[in-house]
């Protein structure tokens, strides 16, 4: 049965979104991003060359079967993402971004204020604007007034493997969304996209979990089967957890 | 406390320091004690596990461009001292933008303007004239490496993004040595060289790049207040980005001994402990270094290199124009070194930065 992730008005079979930094070559992350079935790839702006035909990173994603959704990653403030923003689609991607606004490069944080202004900004543009953000309840419902296309709250810090720390607020936002949400950051197992996608949320985005393993497209594949077990396992309503054993009578057995 | 930390000889604190979370200046001095000799491995399993989470497997490739090799200075380890007898030097803007083209032309983006104390020559205006004409020839990123300049000199470098990172080394951070070695002109004032990081960073430059000149004092000590230094950067001014340089003093003028000469161990225990105490901050060598050591501390927490550096100004373009600041060690061609980086599975990046950041 076919399950697609629909964001924005368009069907994507994969609910694996995966970035393209800190790879050890660009084959790699090409072989990774192939293994993965993703078909939304993200790249930092600041690492192309929009200019450049030629560029090695954009040459390796093929736009024919991939949506190359550029980012703004190393933004500090609303005003320099949409400048890159407006840069990438003049020189004639597609317009959509996704959003990075981390004025801090110690935790590479989102700015709730700056990336809400910057949505706004851009989405009375013409943008369609997938914002990564804190894991707000509040902000994600903003950001969906203004108009995001998904809402992207982060598990935990960029990078860091550590999981979803931010449960209990991304179920808050699962539960109320009207836009998929993607669990965006942190991911550093394959265990951790499937509880996401077990969670609720709509698809999960990882990138350094992939770059710095040992075997990037082992992991990879490891990844797209969490994510489809994941969502597997959501679609097929699970049973709920207990510390002690059910009986398998109904509870109101005594009453007959 | 901090003496007796920096002399701890037991291993076993060194490995708590080590899987500390948080790590303050106790677990900084602990990283840099004798009782890491024995864990050494063990540090640099921790240090490229932390290097590999923040930075993946990926080095960004600069050059510098040596725009003056005048001085008012008269340090004793450099090869720029005023009293040196060499030809010097400094650049019209159309001549540091032709070595900026040259520079260009080995593949580079990222560029490093680098002068002596020449302030009649190279003052905050020049140097943001030629960042924006270096930006205007196609770099993406420009840095500074000059004598301290005052706030209002940083906010002209800062102004519209023309010049992304300062660059300055304490040299040393100890106060009798520092005065002992800068005696007079301007560098005389350790006070203003030492605050004039939280300048740039006041002035809202987007990197700053701190270091000590490895061999002036003992090594330890210098490392606690670099990785100290760096911690009140990041928390101060927390909208830029803390680096760090680590050059070594080599070839030093003749008549200047190196009173406390670092070797390869020793600069690798430096690169580590600081890489683990300040674990999301860049770390970058220079050409000073030979090419098996620079690969060597790569994984260890490397993350910016300098290649087909020229120490002299003009020297990408008009060759032997004047005297070297010091001598390079790796004279590998930038596309040799991003070749070397590649067969040992690290991917040279030459972009990491876009002029689309800022009005320029």
């Amino acid at each position: 049965m076919p399950d697609p992730l629909v964001v924005a008005g368009r069907a994507f079979d994969s609910r694996l979104l995966v970035g393209t930094g800190k790879f050890a070559s660009t084959a790699l992350m090409r072989a990774a991003i192939e293994a993965s079935g993703a078909q939304i790839v993200t790249v930092a702006l600041r690492r192309v060359d929009l200019a450049n035909p030629a560029d090695d990173m954009i040459g390796a994603i093929d736009r024919a079967k991939l949506l190359l959704l550029p980012n703004t990653s190393g933004a500090r403030d609303a005003e320099e993402a949409v400048r890159l923003a407006r840069l990438a689609r003049g020189a004639g991607l597609e317009p959509w971004i996704k959003l990075e606004v981390t004025p801090d490069p110690r935790t590479l944080l989102p700015d709730a204020v700056e990336t809400l202004r910057a949505a706004e900004i851009l989405i009375a543009d013409g943008f369609t604007v997938l914002p990564y953000m804190p894991a707000d309840p509040i902000l994600a419902r903003r950001l969906e007034d203004a108009g995001a296309a998904t809402l992207m709250p982060l598990g935990s810090l960029i990078g860091s493997g550590l999981g979803i720390r931010t449960r209990d607020a991304i179920e808050i936002i699962i539960d109320q969304a009207r836009v998929p949400v993607v669990v965006d950051a942190g991911l550093g197992l394959p265990s951790h996209a499937a509880e996401a996608m077990e969670m609720g949320a709509d698809a999960v985005l990882v990138n350094t979990a992939l770059a710095i393993a040992d075997d990037p497209v082992a992991m990879a594949r490891a990844f797209k089967l969490a994510v489809e077990a994941g969502r597997l396992a959501r679609l097929a309503g699970p049973g709920g957890q207990s510390r002690e054993a059910r009986a398998s009578s109904p509870l109101t057995g005594f009453l007959r | 406390m901090t003496d007796a930390l920096l002399g701890n000889l037991d291993p076993e604190p060194v490995r708590a320091a080590m899987k500390a979370r948080r790590k303050g200046p106790r677990e900084l001095a602990l990283l840099l004690s004798p009782g890491a000799d024995p864990v050494l491995e063990e540090l640099a399993r921790e240090a490229h596990a932390a290097t590999l989470r923040h930075f993946g497997r990926t080095v960004q490739m600069y050059a510098p461009l040596y725009v003056s090799n005048r001085c008012a200075g008269r340090c004793p380890y450099c090869g720029f001292r005023g009293d040196q007898r060499i030809g010097r030097v400094s650049l019209t803007l159309a001549e540091a933008v032709e070595e900026g083209r040259a520079i260009s032309r080995l593949g580079l983006r990222h560029v490093l303007l680098v002068s002596g104390d020449a302030p009649n020559d190279v003052d905050p205006a020049y140097l943001a004239a030629a960042a924006r004409a270096l930006k205007n020839a196609g770099f993406d990123s420009v840095s500074v490496e000059v004598a301290p300049l005052d706030e209002a000199g940083y906010r002209a470098l800062a102004e519209d993004g023309a010049v992304d990172g300062v660059t300055l080394y304490q040299e040393t951070y100890d106060l009798a040595r520092y005065a002992a070695l800068h005696d007079a002109g301007p560098k005389a004032d350790y006070g203003f060289r030492l605050g004039a990081l939280d300048r740039a960073g006041a002035a809202g430059i987007r990197a700053l790049t701190v270091g000590a000149v490895w061999g002036l004092s003992p090594w330890r000590e210098e490392a606690f207040a670099l990785g100290l230094h760096a911690q009140s950067l990041q928390r101060r001014w927390w909208r830029s980005r803390v680096q760090l340089g680590i050059p070594r003093l080599k070839n030093v003028p003749p008549g200047f001994e190196i009173p406390h000469p670092v070797g390869d161990r020793t600069l690798a225990h430096v690169v580590m402990a600081l890489r683990l105490f300040v674990e999301e901050v860049g770390i970058v060598l220079s050409t000073r270094e030979p090419p098996q050591l620079r690969e060597a501390l790569l994984p260890l927490g490397i993350t910016q290199m300098s290649a087909g550096s020229r120490t002299r100004p003009g020297a990408y373009t008009i060759g032997d124009a004047g005297g070297e600041q010091f001598q390079v060690v790796d004279d590998r061609r930038p596309e040799e070194v991003a070749g070397s980086l590649r067969a040992r599975g690290y991917d040279p990046v030459w972009k990491d930065w876009d002029r689309g950041f800022t009005d320029l």
